[in-house]
């Protein structure tokens, strides 16, 4: 028998080529994604009251105190926007943003226990905290539209731009991207330096700062603005505004750059992870 | 000949002693320095083999190192070795758990590994969820878990708990849970750790048995295990690793008698080495033991039913007014298989100090198989305690013809280990 011509199923080496990606078997094993959510969802209300209302009270108190805070106390502007809907459309998608971060930049040292007995395609981990984190931003995006519908049918300050509303699957999209690569980047790197675990909480209220969450674009002076529309979230955050508020502004320029910026990232973290996913049981 | 479906070329794993981060991110540039240039990667060349008594100047070891075998398809290989050999990086590896530092395994069809059960389960989940979760981690498809489901919660024997939590259960309930997902497991190949020795005799024997029904299938299975009797059951090949490498690699009794040696260094020439005993107080010491036929010629193979001689030394240190020998022999499953006592018309005797020369005949009936020698010395007085201890110091083999040749006994060791005597009485009664 031709030893190189004998065809394996696989092949078990110290590392494979530095681009080489298996998506193959990240889809054999799609059906343990969505019981990971499902765990994800169904373990986290078990024992509670109030359940998935949770999903609702925490970005209803967030904005409360927001507009007391930023609004009442700081009078930061709201470009006219009623106070509530603004900090809340702010809220939402950088909710399901930092979710993804927190959680995803902890996928090597939460699962060690699981990932040290069985295989399965590591990145399924990352990629069930994306879906699971959606059908959080799904019910927290019920709630903005509802306030939204509310300001929109009994005042006069909110004036959408209802064509670019179709961008917004995208702008999610681009969350996710973002959120999950900048996540498995952490989650890659802190299996051999934990140095970056006391970042993420501290450096995710930072970069709320940079973010036009709690201010608007137009609030800030000019030569402040390139440095906020550096962070690749800020251009994101500003379309949902503009498609849904009417304010804010669509930069594509911006948004090019997010995109750019995201395809980037992406590439470096999945090659990191990889390298990662074969060598961190020795080092975690 | 069937197929290699696994096979394992020069596989070697290097660990790092000490802590993981401190000076690591120097070596970690270096490292990259060098295969920035297209260098060998400077780390590779040190490590020392994983002898954990040894003092070395490196802190680099090789956990296993120039491993290779291959498996053919049905086979079912039992790794054996002492605590630390390698046996569970080597599982580890093949399970994709963590990666080698060298080498390559190429696998032909799907690997399901078992280094523990109940994987991932979530306490707060049900029982029903569980199996899904742990189903779908394990490597099974929905349609698979769904067919298989009442048979799951038929051998796990939590029919009415199966909608309740599992942090509620019993920790038996959880384990025969667990277990019960994984026996349904179907892969080509089945990887099991140690799992097993979990649970009571009951549930072990429950688990032997569905492993065996695997086996049967024609499955290939990789067994890790310290227990002999287990791996002579299952496993027809066994692959015996010292040190972080292959010692030996044959048929299971080859791996299993070498394994046992490995254990205690056998005396050879007679003569018993000074820190062989398991248990010693210093003031009785075996020297030296013999096995002869009743010719006088020394022999290590006897055959069923055949008288043989033991003869052994014994160094006193102090006299002892109240003592106790007793040499027995083992097999494989049981620690001893067979004990002759000499306690001189039943009163103990008393040893002077000074060196003894004691034999023994013996025909203890033993059933072919190979068996080894365990000699010790009690002081009676007071509550009694062991002054000598050596064990398996000595291996002999009995094979099923009897003296005369004729071949009366073709004796299956699985009965047992000796055979005795028994006044029989057969009426035929209609």
């Amino acid at each position: 028998m031709d030893l190189t011509t004998e065809k394996w199923d696989l092949e078990i080496k110290p590392q494979d080529k530095w681009y080489h990606q298996d998506f193959a078997s990240v889809w054999r094993y799609r059906e343990l994604l969505f019981i990971l959510v499902r765990r994800d969802f169904v373990a986290q209300y078990k024992q509670t009251i109030l359940g998935p209302l949770w999903l609702i009270i925490q970005p209803v108190v967030t904005t409360l105190i927001y507009s007391v805070i930023f609004g009442y106390v700081a009078r930061i502007g709201t470009d006219e926007i009623p106070r509530l809907l603004f900090y809340l459309s702010g809220l939402t998608l950088w909710a399901y943003f930092t979710d993804c971060i927190s959680k995803n930049s902890s996928t090597f040292l939460a699962n060690s226990s699981i990932f040290g007995k069985v295989y399965f395609p590591r990145l399924i981990v990352p990629l069930s905290i994306l879906v699971s984190n959606m059908i959080k931003l799904v019910i927290q995006m019920l709630l903005f539209l509802s306030v939204w519908l509310y300001y929109l049918i009994t005042t006069n300050t909110v004036f959408p731009h209802y064509l670019y509303i179709l961008f917004f699957p995208v702008l999610v999209l681009m969350m996710a991207g973002l959120g999950f690569s900048i996540g498995i980047l952490i989650s890659s790197l802190t299996t051999k330096y934990r140095d970056l675990t006391f970042l993420v909480g501290f450096g995710i209220q930072l970069l709320m700062y940079v973010t036009p969450i709690v201010y608007p674009m137009s609030a800030l002076p000019e030569r402040f603005r390139l440095i906020v529309f550096l962070n690749p979230v800020s251009s994101i955050i500003e379309a949902f505004k503009f498609m849904f508020l009417g304010t804010g502004t669509w930069n594509w320029w911006a948004l090019g750059y997010s995109f750019l910026f995201l395809v980037v990232l992406t590439f470096f973290s999945l090659i990191l992870f990889k390298r990662v996913e074969k060598t961190f049981m020795d080092t975690i | 000949m069937s197929k290699t479906i696994i096979r394992v070329e020069n596989i070697g794993k290097q660990y790092r002693l000490g802590n993981v981060g401190t000076g690591s991110l120097m070596s970690d540039i270096n490292r990259w320095w060098h295969m920035a240039r297209g260098k060998e990667d400077p780390y590779l060349s040190v490590g020392d083999e994983n002898d954990r008594l040894a003092k070395s100047g490196s802190n680099l070891v090789w956990a296993l190192k120039d491993i290779n075998f291959e498996i053919k398809e049905g086979e079912v290989l039992g790794i054996i070795g002492n605590n630390g050999a390698g046996k569970s990086t080597i599982l580890k590896i093949l399970s994709r758990v963590v990666g080698p530092t060298v080498g390559s395994i190429k696998v032909k069809g799907r690997i399901a590994s078992l280094l523990e059960v109940g994987t991932g389960f979530h306490p707060d989940l049900t029982g029903r969820e569980n199996i899904y979760l742990n189903g779908a981690i394990l490597g099974m498809s929905k349609r698979e878990i769904k067919s298989n489901f009442d048979a799951i919660i038929d051998f796990a024997g939590i029919d009415r708990y199966i909608d309740t939590p599992v942090k509620r259960y019993s920790s038996g309930m959880y384990v025969r849970l667990a277990f019960a997902v994984a026996a349904h497991l179907d892969p080509d190949i089945l990887i099991v750790d140690e799992v097993l020795s979990v649970g009571d005799a009951d549930f072990q024997a429950k688990c032997l048995g569905k492993m065996k029904d695997a086996t049967v299938q024609g499955r290939t299975v990789i067994f890790v295990s310290h227990s002999m009797a287990a791996v002579k059951q299952l496993c027809n090949r066994a692959i015996l690793l010292k040190n972080g490498t292959i010692a030996v690699d044959g048929p299971v009794l080859d791996g299993i008698g070498a394994y046992l040696n490995v254990a205690k260094p056998i005396a050879d020439n007679g003569i018993i080495p000074e820190n062989v005993s398991s248990y010693t107080n210093g003031d009785a010491k075996f020297k030296y033991i013999d096995v002869k036929n009743l010719k006088g010629d020394s022999v290590n193979i006897l055959h069923y039913n055949q008288p043989f001689i033991l003869n052994v030394e014994l160094e006193v240190k102090r006299d002892i007014d109240n003592a106790i020998i007793d040499f027995s022999l083992g097999s494989y499953e049981s620690r001893y298989s067979y004990t002759s006592t000499f306690d001189n018309d039943k009163k103990n005797i008393s040893l002077k100090k000074g060196v003894y020369k004691i034999s023994v005949q013996l025909n203890p009936n033993l059933l072919p198989g190979e068996y080894g020698f365990y000699l010790a010395v009690h002081d009676m007085d007071g509550t009694g305690h062991t002054l000598d201890l050596v064990e398996r110091i000595k291996f002999i083999k009995i094979i099923p013809t009897t003296e005369d040749n004729s071949p009366r006994y073709p004796l299956n060791i699985s009965l047992g280990t000796m055979r005795t005597d028994g006044e029989w009485k057969i009426n035929k009664t209609l």
